[in-house]
């Protein structure tokens, strides 16, 4: 139980942000008018998809430094888990989009950016699926690892922000200050992000368990044949 | 003052917020005054727990199928 204090936590935090998001007062403006609680949960999306890409990374290095077959595990599973946040990202941007621009798809830097950083992922599963040998997939993906978080960063992060875009916090702005005018909203906010991150390496670390048990299995089943 | 005290000034203060901001843009007032938003938030709720749930659930298994293989050993 001890060990498990921080999956309590991040379903507390969720809770929390789910009453807190849906209940506490938000700043009242045009267009966005109800729409602006979105925030509070289609941007830990991206905030988790990063984090969890940047713990793929991290043991995307590590395997390049050392050829340990768990740094491989680890890191592909971080790196499901952010796909399918980056995934939820861009659905509910898009339903919110829908609503407030008009369209689902408007074409946005932000929006492309991120878009295109999803598909440079998507690459990397792929590569994976296309190579058999399970040393040579370690290493070359590994390598490309390195390469899409390398793109992904100047994508999201960089590009939106050089031009002019209509996502909220763009425009040059580090943060979502035209916002979180009153401050109220980081009380929501914040705890999101460090819930989705939580929930996003609980899941993680339950693909991690599952692969390393399988690999467990596979080595008796090979002592048992020879 | 214990921390579910404080948790609970916290959510009464927002909703004092609430009240005292300013009517210029349209917001769903009238959802949060005939108590209609508690509903939806209790959906939202019960599909969240039942996830959290359904991960715990996972999370277990996964250790007993751990445990027997450490046994195995």
């Amino acid at each position: 139980m001890k060990k498990n204090w921080w999956k309590i936590l991040s379903a507390a935090l969720l809770v929390y942000t789910l009453l807190g998001g849906l209940l506490f007062a938000v700043p009242r403006l045009n267009i966005v008018n109800e729409t602006i609680r979105a925030l509070y949960f289609h941007v830990p999306m991206w905030f988790a998809m990063v984090f969890m890409f940047i713990a793929s990374t991290y043991y995307a290095i590590l395997y390049l430094r050392k050829p340990v077959i768990t740094y491989d595990t680890y890191s592909i599973s971080f790196a499901t888990v952010g796909l399918v946040l980056g995934l939820l990202g861009i659905v509910t941007g898009m339903i919110w989009a829908n609503y407030t621009w008009g369209s689902p798809w408007h074409g946005d830097p932000k929006q492309n950016g991120a878009a295109i950083a999803l598909l440079v992922y998507f690459a990397y599963f792929i590569l994976r699926g296309s190579i058999t040998n399970q040393e040579q997939k370690a290493r070359l993906s590994a390598a490309y690892n390195v390469f899409a978080f390398a793109a992904m960063i100047p994508l999201i992060f960089i590009i939106p922000r050089m031009t002019s875009s209509m996502h909220p916090g763009s425009d040059g702005n580090p943060g979502f200050n035209t916002y979180d005018l009153d401050n109220k909203m980081r009380l929501v906010f914040y705890p999101a992000v460090v819930g989705w991150i939580l929930m996003g390496t609980w899941i993680a670390t339950l693909l991690i368990r599952i692969e390393l048990v399988k690999e467990k299995i596979e080595e008796l089943e090979d002592e048992q044949t020879r | 003052m214990n921390k579910l005290a404080k948790l609970i000034t916290l959510f009464g203060l927002n909703l004092l917020c609430f009240s005292a901001t300013a009517q210029d843009a349209e917001m769903a007032d009238a959802m949060r005054a005939n108590g209609k938003i508690y509903v939806v938030v209790a959906i939202v709720l019960a599909i969240l727990l039942g996830v959290i749930g359904y991960l715990v659930s996972i999370d277990l298994k996964v250790g007993k199928l751990e445990k027997r293989l450490r046994d195995k050993k």
